[in-house]
């Protein structure tokens, strides 16, 4: 297994008309995902790409079934996005955009609770460089060639740190089973934790590497759960060690405002609660293979 | 985006919030001139920069006459003010603000923020005004009184009445401080602001509620549908290589070591950083060229970088995912071509495209080191970096 997706998840692509969204459904196809469709408002009816494209997200998920979708829409426009595809029944939004307002943010995760918790949906990002699962699915913006497949969960805050860690366990013959990148801004979607949950049930993952950022409570409370719910070895990293306090590091929610903010804290919370943590970003392949060797696992074969 | 605290206090009256009268001034006559008009008998000149701590540096001072507002004026103006919040520099003072000081009675503390473990906005009040919110939380933690507004529905009045009546004002008071503090959160919504301070909020003597002190920044990813906000912005209080990377939609951040840094990727960039750290040499900046760094983009980069002094080796490290390594190594060629680099230049690429990358980057007969691993090209940078200081050293 994998989590979130595989080759049988039917996505509709939000925004697909447009020069990036037409980029990347075509990468998404030629990966093997299962794209069923496109909703551009004011382009129903046609065809893009040989796929049919809808107004509203309600029309596309009562044609093709889609459960998933994914956003390749102006920061003006996403919030709305993203709420039209969970008012129409989508289980799983990714929102490529970057440069959603906070305050938009804020609106979209307190609609997304309108729902009841069987039938709500899991936003991941905005900001982010989307989900893939090896041979399976690609649900994003990924160079699919440098990821293969096998038994380690990866979620990142970063899309290219995500890239790094992945070349790196190519390099020494480990496979991810997914990745997931859950972005960079201050108010986001699905959360580190959410995503360890689903890699703790995964039959398929063996151990998970967890990549995050300065700013923002997320990693320590993600490490605070892997410490008393995790049963699957988790690696740790965080990156910005040599980040000024008080200066946004590209990433709107890369900053150190609060106590416990900065890379040498979080770095210091996860190695209290048990996480093994890469001595640097250059090491994530290595830490991962001494992790699983520990485990005395077999890699599975790519 | 940050703006000066009388941008603020306009913006915060046209929601109700009371302020001082004052004036904003740009010489020293133009201050004694502004003193004679709001009329009254004291004035605190205050020096306009984006950073707080201005009081305990000398950026404000209280004048009895015209003569001491002219000289305060004089003393700022044109200057640097260097706070514990500026860094070394400091920054520079081109606007000071005349305003009435009517004596008061007691000082509050009012604060909103986005509030990122619980996804809403947090509004924070105390009865101890002008203190840094830090140093209460220090000092008398059971003093920071705090709410959360529901998103859904907004601040609702009972929410503020709590707050109000909790700072142990009367009902004549509690009845002003709510509309302030109401007012103050429509400033914050309407505005898309990500952080409001009022410090202090001040009780006067006739039972008012002045806003003295306000401190506000806003969402730079909101500023499209704030036209109004972003024409408050102030290049001169950023670093002038920073204001030029934002022209470009770069993001760079400058520091203080030697090897300059272009990467894609803000969690790249930072762990690039780390790297170089880790290899024994120092970062001179961050810099995310982004998705989309096409020729013209790379090489804007380039420059930005070399604007920095300190700069001794160049470290490129592309993870082409949106990006496309062979443009990014075109950028880098037409760079090189456009501008003299004489420091050693280490460039990584990988992900989209990387082998037609790499092939411009051999066939361009610039002297380039190439890496093939994070590691790999913050060693050599590093490598490259020290060999530059020995070779300096000796010719000196």
């Amino acid at each position: 297994m994998s989590i979130l997706i595989d080759e049988k998840t039917p996505i509709v692509v939000q925004g697909i008309t447009g020069d990036k969204g037409t980029f990347h459904t075509k990468e998404m196809i030629a990966y093997g995902s299962k794209v069923v469709g496109g909703v551009t408002p004011g382009k129903g009816g046609t065809i893009h790409l040989g796929l049919p494209v809808f107004d509203t997200m309600k029309e596309a998920v009562k044609a093709t079934g889609a459960t998933t979708s994914i956003t390749f829409v102006a920061p003006a426009f996403a919030a709305d996005a993203i709420m039209e595809a969970a008012d129409a029944g989508i289980r799983l939004v990714c929102s490529i955009t970057d440069g959603i307002p906070a305050q938009d943010m804020i609106r979209v995760k307190r609609y997304l609770m309108r729902y009841p918790k069987e039938r709500r949906t899991m936003l991941v990002g905005p900001n982010c460089a989307g989900i893939i699962s090896p041979r399976k699915s690609m649900l994003g913006i990924m160079p699919g060639h440098i990821y293969i497949r096998g038994p380690v969960g990866v979620v990142s805050r970063s899309g290219t740190l995500g890239y790094e860690a992945a070349s790196q366990m190519k390099a020494v013959g480990i496979g991810i089973s997914t990745s997931v990148g859950i972005g960079g801004d201050p108010i986001n979607g699905s959360s580190f934790l959410d995503h360890l949950a689903l890699f703790e049930q995964d039959d398929e993952t063996e151990a998970v590497l967890m990549i995050g950022e300065i700013g923002g409570p997320q990693e320590v409370q993600a490490a605070a759960w892997i410490a008393d719910n995790m049963s699957k070895p988790v690696v740790g990293f965080v990156a910005g060690l040599t980040a000024p306090k008080g200066r946004r590091m590209g990433h709107a929610g890369a900053i150190i405002s609060a106590a416990g903010d900065s890379a040498a804290e979080k770095t210091e919370i996860m190695r209290s609660y048990g996480l093994t943590v890469a001595p640097s970003p250059a090491e994530f392949g290595s830490t991962i293979m001494q992790v699983l060797t520990e485990m005395k696992t077999h890699l599975i074969p790519a | 985006m940050d703006v000066h605290e009388y941008q603020a206090k306009e913006l915060l009256a046209n929601f109700g919030v009371t302020i001082p009268r004052g004036a904003v001034a740009f010489s020293p006559d133009q201050a004694v001139y502004a003193a004679t008009e709001l009329g009254g008998w004291h004035w605190a000149v205050k020096a306009q920069i984006h950073a707080g701590g201005r009081g305990k540096a000398g950026g404000i001072k209280l004048c009895r006459t015209y003569h001491e507002v002219r000289e305060a004026a004089q003393a700022m103006l044109g200057k640097r003010l260097v706070t514990a919040q500026t860094g070394r520099e400091g920054k520079p003072v081109q606007r000071v603000y005349i305003e009435v000081a009517d004596p008061y009675e007691r000082e509050f503390y009012l604060g909103y923020v986005l509030d990122r473990k619980v996804e809403r906005v947090r509004v924070i009040a105390s009865r101890h005004g002008g203190m840094e919110i830090e140093e209460i939380a220090k000092t008398d933690p059971e003093a920071i009184l705090q709410v959360v507004v529901e998103p859904a529905v907004g601040m609702q009045e009972f929410q503020a009445r709590e707050l109000a009546f909790q700072l142990g004002l009367n009902i004549k008071q509690v009845a002003w401080v709510v509309a302030t503090i109401m007012g103050a959160y429509r400033a914050f919504r309407d505005c898309d602001a990500t952080m409001l301070e009022i410090n202090p909020l001040v009780l006067a003597k006739d039972d008012r509620i002045v806003a003295l002190d306000a401190k506000m920044s806003f969402d730079d990813n909101a500023l499209f549908r704030r036209r109004n906000l972003a024409d408050l912005q102030d290049p001169s209080q950023q670093d002038p290589r920073e204001a030029q990377a934002a022209e470009h939609n770069l993001n760079y951040i400058g520091l203080d070591g030697e090897i300059g840094c272009i990467v894609n990727g803000a969690g790249l960039a930072m762990a690039t950083m780390d790297m170089i750290k880790h290899a024994g040499g120092s970062p001179a900046n961050f810099l995310d060229v982004g998705g989309g760094a096409s020729p013209d983009r790379v090489a804007t980069a380039f420059r930005l970088v070399l604007m920095d002094r300190n700069v001794r080796a160049i470290l490129v490290n592309i993870f082409a995912g949106i990006n496309r390594c062979d443009w990014v190594a075109q950028g880098i060629v037409q760079a090189c071509r456009e501008t003299s680099i004489n420091v050693p230049l280490v460039a990584r690429l990988a992900g989209t495209n990387v082998e037609a990358g790499r092939k411009i980057i051999a066939e361009s007969d610039i002297p380039i080191i190439s890496a093939d691993s994070l590691s790999d090209a913050a060693q050599k940078a590093v490598a490259a970096c020290k060999r530059v200081n020995e070779l300096t050293t000796a010719a000196n």
